[in-house]
């Protein structure tokens, strides 16, 4: 009774936090001195408006996808994963030995078995924090985060005394075999008259990314499985009385979850830097909370939410290149909107609820 | 604020000419940031002294993420800039991938390794090493607790480069003395974190040490605040940091990054690439910091003993070992 219609949930909503967050974004802005039309012109002209805009805005929104499916599925059993960074990390270990040991021939095999080392790794690393919070009740929150720090040192350690090639400077790995090198869209659709994509870092990864929606769209809400977890994550004890083993499930859906965090390093290590960089998850694993907040912990809501945060990284890149925009502002921007659609979304929706009532008693 | 003021004029009066702004210099800072008050700072008073005396315009772009380094480098090369110039390590590897695709764009890069260098690029290199000697050596003439300290930023190779040759120096002058040595993190996030640089040095101080030298970006100012506060000496790095808490920054490692990319925009097109170019004592690209603010805190002696020791290791005479060269220090163990 007290509800309002799907739509408005899903689109008016966000829609209305976004503008929210769009106004007082400009008021920054117009502060500093600078023209917030101008500023807005320029982040669309940047990531929109350019096929090599959109490449760098779909890479971006890659990484978002996969690290807000993981948050999504993990609260669908009402775990808070906040360690998609680490899992990300771990991931990015996985693929990058993948990469260097195994003599792919192909591409098409390497994305198939680097994808499997990273989801694999990703889960692994998920797999300590929900034994300890099946087992021994040590909260998902604490643990995973702890664990992101943990993922970090073990990265910086294996770079720099394993992996790192003699001579470099840097803490990351060799560049990967050219048989492993994902085609970028510039290779898979720009043509000798049209240089579409032109140097952006947009791969075949996408696609993986799409058909991870897909699967996890099947997952939660057409297999026994999805069901069990949603079942959790209403109620706990309602799930037990059932006969969902609330241990298996906390410990199933974390694997998955950090699995399909660990998949966003196949973007960022085998798509994108062809090689593995000590910063290669740079807090996608954290965007991925906010992206999953606003989806409404949705596929569809995910890939919606992950477009939109690549567009504001790559507009943000944008304005950081063409204004004088500090850096620090753009930051500013974006986490208004993560306020705005993630923390506050109560803010816009009671009083819409409440207008929508209204609206249906009169 | 006026230089501020004078910049900001001049990047807006470069957007407005955009077309005709062919061949300015660019300059990209690494994640640390433009105003960490050491590394991208002194990157950042070589393009504004540049700027300042040839009238020139130049523009510049901080890094938020990976993937913009390769975007950065190629929006810029797109756009007629020439040199870019990147500072930090992390910019050689993206450049290596671009290079070629510019063939009339000239690449600079302050602090990277590339095993062979494109034609169109130019590899900086500092010898911070000996630089790191000599205050590592004026750290214990001035230590009277026989311990001194090193904090480094993020834990890589080129920060134990850093350590290794202060810890080399320390022993010089005192063969028993302690260091002792902590790095910020390991991840990028290590270069800019004050809070824990107090940590580190309140943590150092409590083991007794009374000389702390900071290597580590924008988290050394929290190392340096402490020691003002806590009563002992710290050494800045990179740029010259006496002035930050004068009476207390024993000295500052001067690298001269501001002098390599003043030198790179004024070499403009005719700046020669393909090539490695190291700076050390000899070329001064590294050494320490005397000014008006710790004047009084170095002894005559102690500029003999140092002035000694950087003639000596300029004419070849004194070695330091670098920790490039085994991946190991034979002062200091990691």
């Amino acid at each position: 009774m007290d509800k309002m219609p799907a739509w408005a949930d899903a689109v008016l909503v966000p829609l209305i936090s976004l503008l929210l967050a769009a106004f007082l974004s400009a008021l920054v802005i117009l502060a500093i001195g600078e023209n917030p039309v101008d500023a807005f012109k320029l982040m669309v002209d940047g990531a929109l408006m350019r096929s090599s805009g959109w490449g760098y805005t779909l890479y971006y929104a890659t990484n978002f996808i996969f690290t807000g499916l993981a948050v999504a599925v993990a609260f669908h059993a009402r775990l808070f994963n906040i360690g998609g960074e680490g899992q990300a990390v771990l991931g990015g270990l996985g693929a990058a030995l993948a990469c260097l040991f195994i003599p792919w021939p192909h591409w098409s095999l390497a994305i198939i078995g680097g994808a499997f080392a990273a989801a694999a790794f990703g889960a692994l690393w998920a797999l300590i924090p929900a034994y300890l919070q099946a087992k021994r009740g040590s909260h998902i929150v604490i643990t995973t985060i702890m664990f992101n720090f943990i993922a970090a040192a073990l990265l910086n350690y294996v770079l720099v005394n394993l992996l790192k090639p003699a001579g470099s400077m840097e803490p990351a790995t060799a560049n990967f075999p050219e048989a492993t090198h994902l085609p970028s869209f510039q290779d898979m659709f720009a043509t000798a008259d049209n240089p579409l994509f032109r140097g952006s870092p947009a791969n075949v990864t996408f696609f993986l990314a799409l058909i991870a929606c897909v699967l996890v769209w099947l997952l939660i809400w057409r297999t026994r499985l999805g069901y069990e977890i949603r079942a959790q994550g209403h109620s706990e004890t309602a799930a037990r009385y059932a006969g969902i083993s609330p241990v298996r499930i906390t410990i199933v859906a974390m694997l998955i979850s950090g699995g399909l965090a660990g998949l966003m390093a196949v973007n960022a290590t085998m798509g994108e830097a062809e090689r593995l960089v000590i910063n290669a998850a740079e807090g996608a694993g954290f965007i991925g909370i906010a992206v999953a907040l606003m989806g409404r912990n949705h596929p569809v809501g995910v890939l919606m939410a992950a477009l939109l945060f690549g567009f504001l990284y790559q507009g943000g890149a944008e304005l950081a290149l063409w204004t004088n925009i500090p850096r620090e502002l753009i930051v500013v921007i974006q986490a208004l909107v993560i306020l705005f659609t993630g923390a506050l979304d109560n803010m816009v929706r009671m009083p819409l609820e409440k207008l929508f009532v209204k609206r249906r008693a009169a | 604020m006026t230089i501020m003021t004078k910049f900001l004029g001049a990047t807006a009066a470069l957007a407005l000419s955009a077309g005709a702004a062919l061949a300015d210099p660019a300059l990209i800072y690494d994640l640390g940031g433009k105003f960490d008050k050491s590394f991208n700072e002194a990157a950042y008073n070589g393009a504004q002294r540049w700027a300042e005396e040839t009238g020139g315009t130049y523009k510049d772009i901080e890094m938020q993420s990976e993937a913009q380094r390769e975007q950065a480098l190629r929006r810029f090369a797109e756009a007629g800039f020439s040199p870019v110039i990147t500072a930090g390590f992390a910019f050689a590897d993206p450049i290596n991938n671009v290079a070629a695709d510019y063939p009339d764009t000239k690449f600079v890069n302050i602090d990277g390794w590339l095993p062979e260098v494109p034609e169109n690029v130019l590899l900086i290199n500092f010898q911070e090493h000996q630089g790191s000697y000599l205050v590592g050596m004026l750290a214990a003439m001035e230590s009277k607790s026989n311990t001194v300290g090193f904090i480094g930023g993020m834990d890589i190779p080129l920060i134990r480069h850093f350590a290794c040759g202060y810890a080399q120096g320390a022993k010089a002058v005192n063969p028993d003395i302690t260091v002792i040595s902590n790095m910020t993190g390991t991840t990028p996030a290590a270069w800019n974190d004050p809070v824990k640089g107090t940590e580190l040095a309140k943590a150092q101080i409590g083991q007794g040490a009374d000389v702390i030298y900071a290597a580590a970006g924008g988290t050394g100012i929290g190392v340096l605040q402490t020691a003002a506060d806590e009563g002992i000496k710290s050494i800045g790095v990179d740029s010259n940091q006496n002035h930050m808490h004068p009476g207390s920054v024993l000295t500052s490692m001067l690298k001269r990054v501001d002098n390599a990319v003043f030198e790179a925009m004024s070499g403009g097109a005719d700046l020669e690439t393909g090539t490695f170019m190291t700076l050390g004592l000899a070329e001064d690209g590294v050494g320490y910091a005397v000014d008006e603010n710790n004047a009084e805190l170095i002894s005559d002696d102690m500029i003999a003993a140092v002035e000694d020791a950087k003639a000596k290791i300029i004419s070849g005479d004194l070695e330091v070992v670098s920790y490039y060269a085994n991946d190991s220090c034979p002062a200091l163990e990691f």
